[in-house]
């Protein structure tokens, strides 16, 4: 029986639903004229959503519908991050969208579906909401990258999006039945319990190997990662940005519940696997986004590179390494909207600002956006006082404690390929000069993409001094 | 006695400049300048009632700060001071104003940028001076990259974009190195807190690694042969005003590290390793002398000269373990350290002070040739008077600054071992041979050009930031007491530090 207070527990995504249906009906009576209305209700939509997830979180871990949803302090991290860095996607997509006659209402309304899949899935209390999180957050989004239908190109990204999300959900759901095969239940904490005294331990172990493959596949971890840099080049420029930031966090929560909350009696069979996608990921990520000339080419393999280091935290399969991944990952959120907000800003009509040449001389026309630019790519880079620099060293310290000291240098020796690239992109827009007959680059005068724009990048800097609140709040989440 | 937090001022009053700097905006150069010249000021004022403050006797760490940074891993924001940091953030307040009032017509793209980053930079430095937290270390350490990397590469020379590159690639590699080795650490501590660190009984095999993760990033920085290769290209690249800061402040972070580090956290493998270290500080005194010899460009010469003389100052850090272990002379490692130090500061002084030189000739011609000059004894006479007496501290004459550091860590060589001494030593020759033949070749002889002979005569804002660097090259030569007594308890409690063994 459903109880008012299962209903209650999972408030925040009941109320996103009602709010999504009704963002979808708003916009259908408004005049095309009045979208604004839209992109301020969907606003207003999603701040009220953060208050619900904040307001009504507990100290311990709440279960709905027989264990099939978990809410916890992991989940409400997760969900608030995606959300605000929905509503920051929403703020710095609207003068992009204008220009090129995108400024649609399915923007909105898909993306808050979107939205509420990876709330169902960070979740999960049991495969079938895994699987139904997944599906609802990546069915909206194979939509959203074809946003543009006049687009070749975006066209093309979803394609290829849809058909390898498509392979990555059918692997994931075959690893499940394989592993229902081999426990018989669907609940991830029965799992957890049947995983050691099982007596199909090779099936559950053939099953584990299509989890991890699908959840490679949903952090586009090498080698799962082909579709990344086509998705984020073919993409429009504000859901390339989401595509870099939520899914990530989705896939985060994916990895815990399914890797820890279901089969950690087996972690010390993914755990190997994790640190060799973690590997791979980081030499080619950090190797092949140094011979990308297309800025949102490079900020694709630089986010393959950044998931290995996501995956050095999730190696040590203990409450600090979790926290670890889970800082990483909120941090990447926060940084590489910053990076697509400049992209955002910068690019107008007939003019993407995709390539890093784009950027040439940045620093002449507006100090201020390449100064918050150059903090995003040093953040990125892992350099300190940023916030990148403490996410990293919590990952590494992770990575060591789990006794991968090897893999800790791997990312060592991979982070400093990686800066190259980033400083190729701080160097072009300080140190180099436009290019003859360019015309000028100016941001855009809007004022609310102005002003979150500049206090999510200065945030990377002042949140050192915070980090530690943010770290206590990841730690709570696992302790 | 006022319980306020002197170190963090020191370290955020020149941030804070810096933010208002920029605000001033690009349009009101004159009022960027002004306002940095004002902001160093009261930070070099700032540093002389924290030098009040210091108790002289004591040579502990002092004016401490501890508060709560990141609880979930164990670090704090713990700033404080010993004799020797006293000094050295002394040297960069002081320094600063220098290149602050250096670059105050040269610098005309981007003003309040350029000045900005001097502010961020001088801050950031006095941060490593003060950090007693190794993760705060390592913060302030990495964080100088971000300002200097566009110093070089906003007002750099032409191929500024090379040098700036691979000075940011090298000095990262070098310190991420050092990062696993802080990591490494705290995985066997639970504690980034340098006292502990320090009182921690760490294995032999343990200190090995750690000493090389520390050599790697130190040695860039300081820098050592053989990972010195980027100093010449970002010297002869970046600015005047970088180049001062580079050579006076940035070097000395290097070693600065060996002293917090290498040699007292890994004591048993400094020792274990101390030849290592010798050899290669011998080899850059005596190679890298040879190799300034030969340069044409005389902001090359100055920077490979500087190479050598970090060679002292390695030197003096690590013959202490040849005399304190081999035959308990606890005076003489003393004086080793000791020497090291003020060999840090006067090489602080002196290279300054030489760039500086070198800005205001490149001013006048616009190139670094050493063949492009010469005679200038008759068309810049009160220049020339600057130059020669620099020159021959660079070289170490007595009653100059450089004489006391290199007389000090060749007498504890040689009681360590004759034949250290010896080669090092030699390195006074090669350093008074390529001193004076640039000498000779700029300062005396005839004009090579009609400009050369043409120069303008020094303005008097040039001569004034000439002349402090006099003052403090002189005084240190002529009196350096007060600047051993400031450090003498603090290398004492060091080098006893050093004697104890962590293992067995």
């Amino acid at each position: 029986m459903i109880s008012l207070n299962d209903l209650l527990v999972i408030l925040p995504e009941l109320y996103l639903t009602a709010a999504a249906c009704l963002v979808l009906l708003f916009d259908v009576f408004i005049k095309d004229d009045q979208r604004d209305a839209t992109h301020w209700v969907a606003i207003i939509v999603m701040l009220v959503g953060i208050f619900l997830v904040i307001h009504g979180q507990t100290s311990q871990t709440v279960t709905a519908f027989g264990g099939m949803f978990v809410r916890d302090h992991m989940a409400e991290i997760l969900k608030v991050t995606v959300l605000i860095a929905t509503v920051l996607m929403f703020v710095m997509a609207r003068p992009w969208l204008k220009d090129r006659q995108l400024f649609l209402g399915e923007f909105y309304s898909l993306s808050i579906f979107s939205v509420l899949g990876v709330m169902f899935l960070v979740s999960a209390g049991s495969l079938i909401t895994v699987y139904l999180g997944l599906e609802l957050f990546t069915l909206p989004a194979f939509a959203l990258v074809a946003l543009n239908r006049e687009s070749k190109l975006s066209s093309e990204a979803a394609i290829k999006f849809f058909v390898l999300g498509a392979l990555a959900s059918g692997l994931l759901l075959f690893g499940m039945s394989l592993i229902y095969g081999a426990t018989g239940t669907l609940d991830l904490q029965a799992i957890f319990a049947a995983a050691g005294t099982t007596a199909h331990p090779h099936l559950l172990q053939f099953g584990l190997v299509f989890l991890v493959v699908g959840i490679g596949f949903e952090f586009g971890a090498v080698p799962f990662h082909m579709w990344l840099p086509d998705v984020y080049e073919g993409a429009p420029t504000p859901i390339a940005m989401y595509i870099s930031a939520v899914p990530k966090l989705a896939a985060v929560g994916l990895a815990y519940r399914l890797l820890e909350v279901g089969l950690g009696p087996l972690a010390h069979d993914w755990r190997m696997m994790l640190a060799i996608m973690a590997a791979l990921s980081l030499v080619v990520g950090n190797v092949v986004a140094i011979a990308q000339a297309n800025l949102k080419r490079m900020l694709a393999y630089s986010t393959i590179s950044h998931m290995g280091f996501v995956f050095l935290g999730l190696a040590n399969p203990t409450p600090e390494g979790y926290s670890s991944a889970l800082f990483y990952a909120v941090c990447f959120a926060l940084m590489e909207t910053v990076a697509f907000g400049v992209i955002l800003a910068l690019a107008r009509k007939g003019f993407e600002c995709e390539m890093i040449d784009d950027l040439k001389g940045l620093n002449r026309r507006s100090p201020w956006f390449a100064g918050m630019m150059a903090i995003s790519m040093f953040s990125l880079a892992g350099i300190p006082p940023l916030w990148g620099f403490a996410a990293k060293v919590l990952v590494l310290k992770a990575a060591i404690d789990g006794g991968m000291l090897w893999l800790a240098i791997v990312a060592i020796i991979c982070s400093i390929i990686g800066l190259f690239y980033y400083l190729r992109v701080v160097k072009v827009m300080y140190f180099d000069v436009p290019a003859e007959g360019v015309e000028p680059l100016a941001p855009k005068s809007d004022f609310t993409l102005r002003w979150l724009l500049s206090i999510n990048a200065l945030g990377l800097i002042a949140m050192i001094g915070f980090s530690g609140v943010l770290y206590a709040w990841c730690q709570a989440a696992f302790g | 006695m006022s319980n306020w937090p002197i170190l963090s001022v020191l370290i955020w009053f020149p941030c804070l400049g810096a933010i208002i700097v920029l605000l001033a905006g690009s349009a009101r150069p004159h009022l960027a300048r002004w306002l940095t010249l004002a902001f160093s000021v009261i930070t070099f004022a700032l540093s002389l009632v924290m030098l009040t403050q210091y108790q002289i006797g004591d040579g502990g760490f002092q004016l401490q700060e501890n508060l709560r940074w990141i609880p979930g891993i164990n670090t704090s924001y713990h700033l404080g001071v010993d004799g020797i940091a006293v000094a050295l953030i002394v040297l960069t307040t002081f320094t600063s104003i220098l290149v602050i009032g250096g670059a105050w017509q040269v610098i005309k793209d981007k003003v309040h940028q350029y000045m900005a980053a001097m502010l961020v930079l001088e801050g950031l430095l006095i941060g490593v001076f003060c950090a007693m937290d190794a993760l705060l270390f390592y913060l302030f350490f990495e964080a100088i990259l971000i300002p200097m990397f566009f110093l070089i590469g906003i007002w750099g020379g032409p191929r500024r974009v090379y040098a700036t590159l691979k000075f940011f690639i090298y000095t990262f590699f070098g310190s991420i190195f050092f990062l696993i080795g802080l990591l490494y650490m705290y995985h066997r501590t639970g504690s980034f807190d340098l006292a502990t660190l320090w009182a921690f009984p760490f294995t032999m095999r343990e200190q090995s690694w750690l000493f090389f993760s520390f050599l790697i990033a130190f040695a860039v920085k300081t820098p050592m042969v053989p990972v010195h290769t980027w100093l010449p290209d970002a010297h002869v690249e970046a600015p005047t005003g970088g180049s001062v800061i580079l050579a006076a402040i940035m070097l000395k972070v290097g070693t600065y590290g060996f002293i917090r580090f290498s040699l007292p956290i890994v004591p048993d493998a400094s020792q274990h390793f101390a030849w290592l270290i010798i050899l290669l500080s011998l080899i850059a005194i005596i190679y890298i002398g040879y190799v300034a010899l030969v340069q044409p460009d005389m902001k090359k010469l100055v920077a490979y000269s500087s190479i050598a003389h970090m060679g002292f100052v390695t030197l003096g850090l690590f013959i202490v373990y040849m005399l304190a272990r081999g035959q308990h002379d606890v005076q003489t490692a003393q004086l080793g350290v000791q020497g090291a130090v003020v060999q840090m500061v006067s090489h602080g002084f002196v290279s300054g002070a030489l760039f500086t030189c070198i800005g205001v000739m490149y001013d006048r011609l616009h190139t670094r040739e050493i063949a492009a000059y010469g005679g200038l004894a008759k068309v810049m006479p009160w220049f020339a008077a600057f130059w020669v007496l620099f020159a021959m501290a660079n070289c170490g004459l007595p009653f100059t600054s450089g004489f006391v550091g290199e007389f000090m860590v060749i007498l504890s060589a040689f009681i360590a071992n004759p034949w250290i001494a010896l080669f090092a030593a030699f390195s006074l020759i090669i350093g008074a041979a390529y001193t004076l033949w640039l000498v000779k070749r700029i300062v005396w002889g005839a004009a090579p050009s009609k400009e050369a002979a043409a120069m303008p005569k020094l303005t008097a804002r040039e001569g004034w930031v000439l002349t402090a660097f006099a003052v403090a090259v002189l005084a240190m030569g002529v009196y350096p007491w007060p600047l051993m007594h400031l450090m003498d308890s603090s290398v004492a409690q060091l080098v006893t530090h050093l004697m104890t063994s962590k293992i067995g």
